[in-house]
């Protein structure tokens, strides 16, 4: 994170918004960094209001109205709600249904994200050592990340499709004849395949500047220090990339349980199986199309809490054992 | 500890610029040499082959009996020193110290020991359990440094250790390898663009220009004869003032100046003569050069006196406390002179004999 220190302007347009310098004069070696100091003491809020505003509209407001609605059931028609308290949320949490598919989700997270970083992490690694061609290599590596999730759900569900898909023919041969949209696995399967081809660009990329942020002299003083290059990766390489595959872990965590939204729409949408789906979908899902408002909000205020306590546990345990230079 | 022998080593990069080309040199056991050049002129290339960094596209390099060309730079046996320290970030510097030994399955004991004793040695026992980043430029050169004495090998390699530390910490630090590889005896190269460090720590200076040796000698010698006009003009400070000159038998005419050179005529026709600024005196009287004095650089100890004889720049050094005047005139004991070819700027015959020393300037008529 940089730091940037506006530079005031004499006379100019910040200065006449009351904008003012007034650097008093700190002991020595006290103050680093310039401090900017406002005349007026609105001034910082009304420079904070158009993000202030879109946060309190787009994420207080709902997750406030979400909070509230999920103590209500509400009539399918809109004629009006009544309070039951926590019903809804012990409706849904000791629904097996529920319980199956939070156990899916928790599978699901958990195996986009390795798969996702690790073979991002090793198509860096890869690319990286590459002299010859080696942007071609990594635009082509790239391109990928620019599809927009439905168009790759589709794509997906293409290759998996029962009649022409050819991931599909192929299978067949060694016996597996998958039926992507009626077998709960093979759906499960496909959606793991297509979620992980889509964020493997997105790690690919972030490994791969971290692996270039990795000085070439420690690099050699490494190739100096220790013959296995196995071994140089995991003491000396892996560790200085810690920073990044942390934030990684971070958004893929995110991307897994929220982002595949899409592709799980585009799979399962239509099918009339018990497919897996996600805990975000299951809003959706319950919400828009069940047109259960209440019970719909209680699994949304049950996610944020969810989504809550794993941050803070990322941020507290993980990044802990992060070394930033 | 061994010896290295380089032999016809060349250096050609993918897309054909050569970088290095017929280096041979033999480098005895415990000699420390230094490569000395300016900015490209191959003698990081050169270092980095001996370490194994670089390919090596032509000739042999071989570290004691071995030849090393296909080997990895693990197994070489030897320690590098990088300019910018190039220490593992993320590890301790008792960690960083006992990497290279670790990963070569040293018995625990012996990797406290020696870690131990050249932390002593290098006076950083006090910061075994920092992170580099807590430490200074010097404190962090030290770890690099241990980081090689560490690992007892074969031959130390120094890439412009020194060159990211600031002035006065690079004479301490100069003085401090120097003593180090004495009591330790490891054959060292070391690599720097700083002449007055080659001169200071090299047993033998290896002087690089495009690429190729220009002289391989004792730091003295490479100062008291430089095989060409690019050694006169590299190795010293200042500069050796090279001047052009014509030769008519054994009458040298700088300028608008004639000096007798009693006899002695290393070659007739244009001529190109060094003269070191130490070794010229101010004379008083119709004697010698007209010397016109530009600028003066005051060092203390003595000054440097920047002007012109006739229309070519010269520079004296004067003591303290010469007088600086207008019109001074200045000669040089003709035994001091140097002479090169004015085409090839390598150097002619040894100097002037000593009995020329009655050198009689006069006045081109």
């Amino acid at each position: 994170m940089a730091y940037t220190t506006l530079q005031p302007q004499a006379g100019g347009f910040l200065s006449r918004l009351g904008f003012g310098n007034k650097a008093r004069k700190k002991p020595a070696a006290a103050e680093e960094m310039k401090r900017v100091q406002f005349t007026s003491p609105v001034l910082p809020y009304l420079f904070l209001f158009p993000q202030l505003a879109v946060i309190i509209i787009f994420f207080y407001w709902p997750s406030v109205q979400a909070l509230s609605s999920s103590f209500y059931i509400e009539d399918p028609f809109g004629f009006g709600s009544t309070f039951v308290g926590l019903s809804n949320y012990t409706d849904v949490i000791f629904s097996s249904e529920y319980q199956s598919i939070a156990l899916f989700t928790a599978v699901f997270t958990l195996l986009v994200t390795f798969l996702s970083l690790s073979i991002g992490l090793l198509l860096a690694v890869k690319a990286d050592r590459i002299i010859r061609g080696a942007s071609t290599y990594k635009t082509l590596l790239i391109a990928i990340y620019a599809i927009a999730a439905p168009v790759s759900g589709l794509i997906g569900m293409m290759i998996f499709d029962q009649h022409v898909g050819p991931f599909v023919k192929m299978m067949s041969f060694f016996g597996w004849h998958m039926q992507v949209g009626l077998n709960y696995y093979d759906t499960a399967f496909a959606m793991t395949v297509v979620a992980v081809w889509k964020q493997i660009p997105y790690n690919f990329i972030f490994f791969l500047s971290g692996l270039q942020n990795v000085p070439v002299s420690v690099r050699e003083a490494a190739m100096i220090d220790c013959r296995s290059g196995l071994r140089r990766f995991w003491t000396v390489i892996l560790p200085l990339l810690a920073p990044t595959a942390f934030f990684l872990l971070t958004i893929n965590v995110t991307y897994a349980l929220f982002d595949t939204f899409g592709i799980i729409d585009v799979m399962v949408k239509d099918k009339p199986a018990n497919n897996p789906v996600t805990l975000v979908y299951k809003v959706y899902a319950d919400g828009f199309r069940g047109n259960d408002i209440g019970g719909s909000s209680a699994q949304s205020v049950i996610l944020m809490i969810v989504v809550f306590v794993l941050t803070i546990f990322q941020f507290r345990f993980i990044e802990r054992r992060v070394h930033y230079n | 500890m061994a010896a290295i022998d380089i032999s016809s080593v060349g250096k050609i990069y993918t897309g054909g610029v050569r970088a290095v080309s017929d280096i041979n040199l033999d480098i005895k056991d415990g000699e420390f040499i230094v490569l000395v050049g300016p900015s490209g002129c191959g003698k990081s290339t050169l270092l980095r082959m001996v370490a194994g960094l670089e390919a090596i596209s032509e000739g042999t390099v071989k570290i004691g009996d071995r030849v090393v060309n296909e080997v990895e730079p693990a197994d070489r046996d030897i320690a590098m020193v990088f300019q910018n320290y190039a220490l593992y970030p993320h590890m301790t510097v008792r960690q960083n110290l006992e990497y290279g030994l670790k990963n070569r399955k040293t018995p625990r004991a012996e990797i406290d020991a020696r870690v131990n004793e050249a932390a002593r040695m290098l006076e950083i026992t006090q910061y075994l359990d920092r992170k580099p980043r807590a430490l200074s430029g010097g404190q962090r050169q030290r770890v690099a440094m241990g980081r090689a004495i560490v690992r007892k090998p074969a031959a130390f390699l120094f890439d412009e250790p020194l060159s990211n530390l600031d002035a006065k910490l690079r004479v301490s630090m100069r003085g401090e390898i120097k003593r180090l590889q004495r009591r330790l005896g490891t054959t060292s190269i070391y690599v720097t663009h700083d002449q007055l460090e080659a001169m200071t720590l090299a047993d033998r200076l290896v002087v690089l220009s495009g690429g190729q040796i220009e002289q391989v000698g004792s730091p003295l010698d490479v100062y008291h004869t430089p095989a060409s006009t690019f050694v006169a003009s590299f190795i010293g400070s200042p500069a050796m003032n090279l001047m052009k000159a014509e030769l008519q038998g054994d009458k040298l005419a700088i300028g608008p100046s004639l000096i007798s050179l009693n006899g002695y005529a290393p070659t007739s026709g244009a001529v190109t003569v060094g003269l070191r600024a130490e070794d010229l005196r101010v004379v008083s009287g119709d004697e010698g050069m007209p010397f016109t004095v530009e600028y003066v650089e005051e060092l203390g100890s003595q000054r440097l006196a920047h002007g012109v004889v006739g229309d070519q720049a010269v520079t004296i050094a004067l003591s303290g406390e010469a007088e600086i005047t207008d019109g001074m005139r200045i000669t040089i004991d003709p035994s001091k002179l140097h002479f090169f070819d004015a085409e090839t700027g390598k150097r002619l015959d040894a100097r002037a004999p000593a009995k020329a020393v009655a050198a009689v300037a006069e006045p081109v008529g």
